[in-house]
């Protein structure tokens, strides 16, 4: 006799959790995978799911076994020419026996190690762990404009339609229970007295006194039941109180020099910088608009396609990106409703009058407004006027302002990192 | 073939159903009947590749305990069979009663027909019938007795973490081919008394104090006697030793040895058998279905897509090829199995002078007494004929690593066949595969430390991750950890120690 079942649609998914519990164990090398596929991808596919792959003599498990040496027949198949007697020499490498397995390992690296996929998802946390957006926790606050009605309790006013019926007929019976104590008490003690006159047989003295008896109950049982049913003071109502939602919109800024000094190659690290920046604040906010903007001595608000690749030639005026993204602010996204981010690449090239006018525009028209803003300046020559400048404009605003400096596209997740770390005594 | 068809075919097409599978095993099931097999009830279950994937990463079973290892294994099948490097088991078949085998929801009709004669009857009958499953395994209970464990871990990862419950299994895994009594028949295991021993032992370890460091001073012993050994005798079961003695390791601790320790247990008689299982299954599956054929109940197209399975599932690559990894216990199986029906019913001159005994019986009466009382080890010895040797071209190859070169030390003829048989048993010798590693003694008086004795086999020293198990022996054992590889005469070729006290001296 056998059974046929149909298990097709059972629990699926049982090695999750041993799944989780090998991610959790090799953290360390997903993570240094992670980081190199970030160095190496190129952009459009950086937020895949990666490879991980980890050296096989990290995840053996190790067990007893015979090494190589010692005396060792073994039983082959297929034999074509042998017979018995010859001899020749041990084949490198292979086999089970012979010169071991160090020299495999070199040529073919693909059997040594142990590769395999982790999700987006995975991929993701993996490269933004220990980050954190900075101070989001005071500004969300802050700045909170939207509510959203929550349920709180019970409160003894409101208006009808959130009347508690439950808790307001309690209420009532509470309140009859605690007023109509005394009378009831005493009731009781009179019906006793009334009751052991009833039982003693029948007196002219006791006839009245039973009446008294009778009468004083029947007037107290009236005062008890003058106490109203329900009560205007029994009332009780859904509380609702607005809490403020913090803002979940944020939008980010994209501003770069694209001036003849920026080079396609500075650019494309640029955009994996922005790409990062933008990729991290997806995982923080439900609704992202992005805004490019980009400079050479005028600036002008552009779609992606043109951002990253139209070509552009002419001087260097970084404050004109800096007074229209100002504009732009003002114009779209009130702080109050948004959280902003502005993320600035350059080569650090600008026309020499010009950096002091952009300090200045940072300090009182941006800086007050956004929640970050991250200077990164992309160049393997030394620093000019405008890092000096903005290296001020850090210590005046140590918190919102961040600069960092990107020499080849190895560094950027390193800085991206550096510019986003937890910092640990928060956000004061 | 040209058996005259009765019936008509159970099916034309290649999609399955219930009903198909249905009447699949029940015509399959009386032919088998025929053949005299005997098998515990059958739960066939219809599962998707991807429960096929948890199956291969819980070693084949229903339900295990968590670990990260199985996670691994999970991960690794799954990456290469979504890049097509390799197909899944057409079945994964439990040794339980019922009988459970996986059919795979992708699989032809033709497939899931040949699964259930493989898996079904082959490998359930095989369960039923071979001493060593009948001796070392409870069928009906090994279902209950995961789910004990399943439990009991997860408890102890509430309770004492998720990190030291794993550190701790990764310790029991790496002893777990060390677990098992070779010789000793255990006691089948039920799950609802395994519970009651397991709080009775607890209590029972609680209360009393380890007689290994019984500190009441007894007689004064000359000195002449001094050295006490610790077991008497060697133990070959490291986990079970450690369980009953390692000093400090805590009630649920031993618990969870003893749960590794039971699972390798359960696993070791497949181990030992594997030639012996698949061959068997194999040899039926193709019988079985050939019976079909000729009663005309399944149709030319069917056998096509049948055979095409069975020959790539039995072939051998050639030792020079770039697929060979080893003898396929299919191939040998297979052709052992078929290799005693012909002899039993077309004996040869030679078979008669080779297997008097045998030859011109009853064939399913001979292949039912091998299967019942063999293992691969003596199958191999007692049945491997001259003609399989010659036909599957065997030759042996002697690598002994103080000599320059390798040599044949014998091939399929008149001169070779008894060394060819005798290697390719000993090949099968769990004992051999394994390096024999022993309790040998504990330093009772003094600091505690356990000495393991590696007897060496053909002068093997022992592998690379040596030190790496001696780890997580000192894990579990608490103290110091010494391992002596030990010649035949006794001395000591090579010591390891742990934690290390010196680099490993070579005194061979």
């Amino acid at each position: 006799m056998s059974y046929i079942i149909d298990r097709r649609l059972n629990a699926k998914k049982k090695s999750t959790v041993n799944r989780q519990r090998f991610l959790r164990r090799y953290k360390q090398h997903i993570k240094r995978a992670v980081e190199e596929a970030i160095h190496d991808r190129s952009i459009s596919d950086i937020e895949r799911g990666g490879e991980v792959t980890i050296p096989r003599r990290d995840i053996s498990e190790p067990t007893f076994h015979h090494g190589k040496g010692g005396r060792n027949t073994r039983i082959y198949p297929g034999n074509k020419e042998f017979v018995t007697g010859d001899e020749f020499q041990r084949p490198e490498g292979g086999g089970g026996s012979g010169s071991g397995q160090g020299k495999a390992s070199n040529q073919g690296e693909g059997e040594d190690n142990f590769t395999f996929t982790i999700s987006q998802d995975e991929f993701l946390d993996f490269m933004f762990e220990d980050l954190e957006l900075p101070y989001l926790v005071r500004k969300q606050l802050k700045d909170a404009t939207s509510f959203e009605t929550r349920r709180a309790g019970f409160s003894t006013s409101g208006s009808p339609e959130k009347l508690h019926i439950v808790r307001s007929l309690r209420a009532a019976h509470a309140r009859r229970i605690a007023l109509g104590g005394e009378e009831r008490k005493e009731i009781r003690e009179l019906r006793k007295q009334l009751w052991a006159l009833e039982a003693l047989p029948a007196a002219e003295t006791s006839k009245e006194e039973m009446q008294a008896l009778r009468e004083k109950i029947a007037e107290l049982d009236k005062k008890a039941r003058r106490l109203p049913f329900i009560d205007d003071f029994d009332l009780r109502y859904n509380n609702l109180i607005r809490v403020p939602v913090p803002s979940s919109k944020a939008v980010m800024f994209c501003v770069m020099d694209v001036s003849g000094s920026m080079t396609q190659t500075i650019k494309d690290i640029a955009k994996r910088f922005f790409i990062l920046l933008y990729l991290f604040l997806e995982r923080n906010y439900k609704q992202i608009e992005l805004v490019f903007v980009r400079h050479h001595t005028h600036a002008k608000e552009v779609d992606e396609q043109e951002f990253f690749y139209s070509r552009e030639t002419g001087g260097t005026i970084v404050s004109s990106a800096l007074q229209l993204t100002a504009d732009i602010i003002d114009a779209r996204y009130s702080p109050a409703d948004w959280n902003i981010y502005v993320a600035q690449a350059s080569d650090g090239d600008n026309w020499d009058g010009d950096s002091a006018t952009c300090s200045d525009l940072l300090m009182k028209r941006i800086l007050k407004k956004v929640q970050y803003f991250a200077y990164v300046e992309i160049t393997t020559g030394p620093h000019q006027n405008l890092w000096y400048e903005y290296e001020q404009v850090h210590q005046a605003f140590p918190d919102e302002f961040a600069m960092q400096h990107i020499a080849d596209a190895g560094e950027i997740y390193p800085v991206f990192r550096k510019l986003f770390e937890k910092r640990t005594e928060g956000a004061a | 073939m040209s058996a005259t068809k009765k019936r008509s075919p159970i099916s034309t097409g290649s999609e399955w159903t219930f009903d198909l599978i249905e009447e699949y095993d029940r015509e399959i099931g009386r032919v088998a009947k025929n053949f005299g097999l005997d098998t515990y009830p059958n739960q066939i279950e219809v599962i998707t590749s991807e429960q096929m994937m948890d199956a291969y990463a819980s070693i084949g079973m229903p339900l295990n305990y968590s670990h990260w290892s199985f996670g691994k294994q999970f991960v690794e099948t799954e990456q290469n069979y979504k890049r097509g490097r390799m197909g899944l088991a057409y079945e994964i078949v439990i040794n339980s009663n019922p009988c459970i085998a996986y059919l795979m929801e992708e699989n032809t009709i033709t497939m899931q027909a040949l699964v259930i004669a493989h898996a079904c009857y082959g490998h359930n009958s095989f369960f039923k019938g071979n001493y060593l499953f009948q001796t070392w395994t409870d069928a009906s209970a090994i279902i209950d007795y995961l789910l004990f464990a399943k439990n009991y871990i997860s408890q102890c990862e509430e309770r004492y973490g998720v990190d030291e419950v794993e550190s701790l299994l990764d310790s029991c895994h790496a002893l777990m081919n060390y677990g098992v009594n070779r010789y000793k028949r255990p006691r089948p295991l039920t799950a609802s008394e395994e519970r009651e021993r397991q709080m009775a032992r607890e209590e029972y370890i609680q209360r009393h104090l380890n007689d290994l460091w019984n500190t009441i001073p007894r007689k004064e012993i000359s000195p002449e006697e001094k050295v006490i050994h610790y077991p008497k005798e060697p133990e070959e079961n490291l986990l079970y030793f450690i369980e009953k003695n390692a000093p400090l390791l805590e009630p649920w601790q031993r618990e969870i040895i003893r749960i590794v320790r039971k699972i390798a247990q359960y696993f070791y008689p497949q181990k030992q058998t594997q030639v012996m299982n698949e061959g068997w299954a194999t040899f039926w599956h193709y019988t079985l279905l050939h019976q079909l054929y000729d009663e005309g109940l399944v149709t030319d197209g069917f056998m096509m897509e049948f055979l095409h399975s069975h020959s790539s599932v039995i072939y051998q690559p050639p030792f020079d090829s770039p697929y060979f990894s080893g003898i396929n216990p299919y191939t040998l199986g297979f052709h052992m199995m078929s290799d005693i029906r012909r002899i039993c019913e077309k004996p040869t001159a030679e078979d008669r002078e080779w297997f008097p005994d045998i030859a011109g019986s009853n064939w399913i009466e001979t292949l039912d007494t091998a299967m019942r009382n063999y293992k691969d080890e003596s199958f191999i010895m007692q049945y491997l004929s001259p003609r399989l040797m010659r036909e599957l071209r065997l030759f042996a190859i002697l690598d002994d690593a103080e000599r320059p070169t390798l040599r044949v030390d014998a091939i399929h003829d008149e001169m070779g066949y008894r060394a060819l048989r005798e290697q390719l048993s000993a090949q099968y010798n769990l004992g051999n595969r394994e390096p024999n590693i022993q309790v040998y003694n504990v330093n009772v008086r003094g600091d505690r430390s356990l000495t393991l004795r590696h007897y060496m086999h053909n002068h093997q020293p022992l592998g690379e991750s040596t030190e790496e198990v001696l780890k997580h022996v000192h894990r579990l054992w608490g103290f110091d950890v010494l391992l002596e590889s030990v010649t035949p005469d006794n001395k000591v070729s090579q010591a390891y120690h742990c934690p290390p006290k010196e680099i490993s001296i070579e005194l061979a």
